[in-house]
């Protein structure tokens, strides 16, 4: 396929003597802008956007892991600053990244845009005269008939419209001839394709400024409402006004797993019920690839994992009875799971802080001391604490992962390890100053998802076009065919000449040759029924 | 439930029987070409038939004998591999049957489906325009590279799949991923061919070598073979991304969010559109546009590869 891009001026024309500035300007603007709207600019954009999205790849993004780049920063003191401040971590919301992107979609429209018009114009417009020298173009050939030329030509023509293109016939200069074309539906398919690609990028445009995302850990009998204070990660395109989101309410009942006997997870279920506060809820469950939709909004159960409960008593009897806490899962094929109890105000006369940090084995075994999980489901559920005293830190300013300890209190001696054991369901462990720390129970918690996006269904629906546009695109075919008659120079007769034009994959020879070879059959079937006079018309060959 | 292990184990020995037989046509392809006739050198148009076919100049004797073995070892080959394919495809099958689910549920599985794949592909294309048979050679020995490879690095029990893969969209984005992905694999070869033929060809006739190269089919059917199995792809590619996309909406909570492997199969989409591109536009036609495929192929093998391996994503519960 070849495209003929219409006869630009050269892009530094010779200026006329001493134009004005603003002249200028626009000749440097135009000039510009034909540049960036020509095919090899888009190619080399296309580059440029793929090897953009390089880096994102290959380097922690904040906005899939915050805890990543974290820990790069950390690995890399020197480079990471240097990385950060070129945009290297929040690539695809960095400025080189959409100046690429803007780029190729004003290169895109300024492409786009007049090949709609004059898709649009062409449509209407009856299929161009024929060349003057047929035999010159690619695909063309002679067919001699006894037929006269007009009646050759009402063949060519019929033909030519059963087969679905649109025919006019002229009285050419070089003697009456048949324009015909047919395929309009593959630039149309061209202009779907591209200008959905606009429309896409305007609904994830859209998605990212009003849209919102809050995630939270709910532990079963708990529960959460649509509002940013509650959520324990979230974020928020710039235009959300946090004054807007749905209110909703959401309260997990129950949350299950269930397993296959090789101990593949095979399903998550959470049964949750939802409503507008203040509101009886309404009962449904949701679980992985199936979210609750509802309004806009959609929730999710994006993981799981169990909160232990303990009980404390305190050497002057106080109780603090069942404060259950989220334990992180670290290994998701035995559900071994990490995370820290910290009760700073433990005791009234006393401002010693107490921590617990730990390890939960939903069915534990232990061996040399060591616990071990050794599944995930909570058959014979055991912990192996570590118990703190002294200052937790929690006060200094510096904000603190609630899943653990900071440990530059402990490294500076100001928590000091007081004990440690491995605990079955209800057994304790004695601290030193007489503080009893029970494990009392366990209880379930999912990870749910809140999430907003309004573009949603727009690049949904963008996507499909743009599908259908390049299913379009690619598949058909455009094609020009030409005819021609002459009167043949020996006697009757005519000569027909023959040429077609395509554009679109695929060879256009062997068509071409099957095209020329039907018509051929038909003026031969026409002829033949002419000279059979008397009997009935040979009804035509519908193909 | 529980794998059924004895059709698990039938699957391996599939796995064995397909590797061997590959190899097999492997060494049938290479005797085509070593006995065969070489193509008439006479640059023919871009003609009809789709693909160039030789058309002899003075055949004396001996050449038609050599002609006639060489074709002979083409269609051995091509049967051959024939065979290869249906015990390749029983690879997947008893692995599908076994476990009670469809077969590309980890990277050992979809690798294999995507060589098959390109193996089909070729496969009908070359029995469709015998000039293809030619290139067998080139297309299966990645393909027992390719599947030793697999074999020997991504093999894995066959076992139930993870909750997050039970969906109906494994079978539908999964699957256009491994056909995008096979055809993609049979016109990056195509396009490797070309830039090898046409290097050749540059050359003044009396320089041209006259071994492997000068039995390719002529430069202009492989660009029109690459070109043709791309566009074939580049739809699938950009559905298998458009369902991937909408089914990590149901299983993720977004339907984009640049994860490795959404970020590489964007990359290579973008290429390929590029190589479409690059085929049209003046400049770019002929090597340029080779190169962008040959590029295209390398970002889809990185992605397969690199990505499962490497990065850690969403996708990774695969399984390798
Ligand atoms: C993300 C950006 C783009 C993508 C993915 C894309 C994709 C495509 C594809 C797949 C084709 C079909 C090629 C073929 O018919 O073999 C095509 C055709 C075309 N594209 Fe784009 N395109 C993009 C940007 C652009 C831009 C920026 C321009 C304008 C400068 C442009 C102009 C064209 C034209 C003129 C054709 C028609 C080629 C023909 O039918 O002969 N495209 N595009």
């Amino acid at each position: 396929m070849t495209i003929t891009a219409p006869p630009r001026p050269p892009a530094e024309a010779p200026p006329p003597p001493r134009p004005s500035a603003g002249r200028r300007l626009t000749g440097r603007l135009l000039a510009l802008w034909r540049r960036l709207t020509a095919m090899r600019t888009a190619i080399v954009l296309l580059f440029l956007l793929a090897l953009a999205a390089v880096p994102g790849s290959l380097l922690p993004q904040r906005s899939l892991s915050q805890t990543n780049v974290r820990q790069y920063f950390a690995d890399h003191p020197d480079l990471a600053p240097v990385l950060d401040r070129l945009y290297l971590f929040d690539v695809f919301s960095s400025p080189w990244f959409a100046a690429v992107y803007l780029l190729l979609f004003t290169s895109l429209i300024g492409c786009v845009v007049p090949r709609a018009v004059e898709h649009a114009r062409s449509l209407r417009a009856a299929p161009p005269a024929a060349p003057r020298r047929l035999l010159r173009l690619p695909d063309s050939g002679e067919v001699t008939t006894p037929l006269e030329p007009g009646a050759a030509l009402d063949v060519v023509e019929e033909e030519l419209r059963v087969r679905r293109y649109r025919v006019v016939r002229r009285d050419g200069r070089d003697g009456p001839e048949v324009s015909a074309e047919k395929g309009y539906l593959k630039e149309t398919g061209n202009l779907l394709f591209h200008l959905s690609l606009i429309a896409l990028l305007l609904g994830l445009a859209g998605g990212k400024l009003w849209g919102y995302e809050g995630s939270i850990l709910v532990t079963e009998g708990q529960g959460f409402c649509n509002s940013f204070q509650q959520y324990d990660t979230y974020s928020a395109g710039p235009l959300v006004d946090s004054g807007d989101l749905s209110p909703v309410c959401v309260d997990l009942e129950d949350f299950r797993a269930e397993y296959e006997p090789d101990l593949t997870a095979s399903k998550f279920t959470a049964d949750i019920t939802y409503g507008a506060p203040g509101e009886e809820g309404r009962p449904t469950t949701i679980g992985v690839n199936d979210p609750l939709r509802s309004d806009g909004d959609r929730l999710y159960v994006t993981g799981h994992g169990f909160s232990p409960t303990f009980s404390v008593t305190l050497p002057d009897g106080t109780a603090i009875t069942d404060v259950s806490v989220p334990f992180l899962p670290s290994d998701q094929r035995t559900m071994a799971s990490e995370g820290a109890l910290k009760l700073p105000d433990v005791g009234a006369e006393s401002d010693e802080q107490l921590a617990l940090e730990g390890f939960f084995a939903p069915t534990g075994l232990v061996q040399g001391g060591i616990l071990t999980s050794v599944d995930p489901r909570p058959l014979d559920p055991q912990v192996a604490i570590v118990a703190y005293q002294g200052y937790l830190g929690l006060d200094s300013g510096l904000p603190q992962s609630v899943y653990s300890l900071d440990a530059s209190q402990i490294e500076r001696g100001r928590l000091a390890e007081v004990g440690a054991a491995n605990l079955s369901l209800g057994e304790s462990l004695t601290l030193p100053d007489g503080t009893v720390v029970t494990f009392s129970g366990f209880q379930q918690f999912a990870a749910l998802q809140y999430s907003h996006d309004p573009g949603q269904v727009w690049v949904l629906v963008s996507a499909i076009a743009l599908l259908t546009g390049l299913l379009g695109l690619l598949l058909l075919r455009r094609e020009r065919v030409f005819a021609r008659v002459a009167p043949a120079p020996t006697g009757g007769g005519t000569v027909l000449t023959l040429a077609s034009l395509t554009r679109g994959s695929g060879e256009s020879g062997p068509r071409f040759q099957a095209l020329s070879d039907e018509l051929s059959a038909a003026l031969a079937a026409r002829a033949a029924a002419r000279t059979r006079a008397p009997q009935p018309e040979v009804p035509p060959r519908d193909s | 439930m529980t794998p059924d292990q004895s059709l698990l184990d039938l699957s391996d020995t599939f796995f064995s029987v397909a590797v061997a037989l590959y190899s097999v046509a492997l060494v049938s392809f290479c005797a085509q070409l070593a006995f065969g006739r070489r193509p008439a050198r006479t640059r023919e148009l871009v003609a009809a038939g789709g693909v160039a076919t030789p058309t002899g100049g003075a055949d004396e004797a001996p050449t038609a004998e050599r002609s006639r073995r060489g074709e002979r070892w083409g269609l051995i080959a091509i049967g051959v591999t024939v065979l290869a394919a249906l015990a390749h495809a029983a690879v997947l099958l008893c692995r599908g049957l076994a476990t009670d689910r469809l077969p590309w549920g980890n990277m050992y599985e979809f690798a294999t489906a995507v060589v098959l794949v390109a193996v089909v592909v070729y496969t009908v294309l070359a029995v469709r325009s015998p000039a293809l048979r030619h290139i067998g050679v080139f297309v299966l020995a990645p393909v027992v590279l390719g599947m030793v490879g697999i074999g020997l690095f991504l093999y894995v029990e066959g076992a139930p799949l993870v909750a997050a893969l039970r969906s109906s969209w494994l079978g539908i984005h999964v699957t256009a991923a491994i056909l995008g992905f096979g055809i993609f694999l049979v016109s990056g070869i195509a396009s490797v061919l070309y830039l090898v033929r046409v290097k050749d060809e540059a050359k003044p006739v009396e320089e041209q070598g006259t071994g492997f190269v000068s039995r390719l089919p002529s430069s202009a059917a492989l660009d029109r073979l690459a070109h043709r199995t791309a566009v074939f792809g580049f739809p699938i590619w950009t559905f298998a991304v458009i369902a991937g996309a909408i089914w990590a909406e149901s299983a993720w909570g977004r339907f984009w969010g640049w994860d490795p492997k959404e970020t590489w199969s964007f990359i290579a989409w973008v290429i390929y559109a590029a190589y479409l591109h690059a085929r049209t536009t003046a400049g770019w036609r002929g090597r340029p546009a080779a190169w962008v495929n040959v590029v295209g192929l390398v970002v889809m093998v990185f992605n397969l590869t690199f990505v499962n391996l490497v990065s850690s994503g969403l996708h990774s519960y695969g399984g390798v």
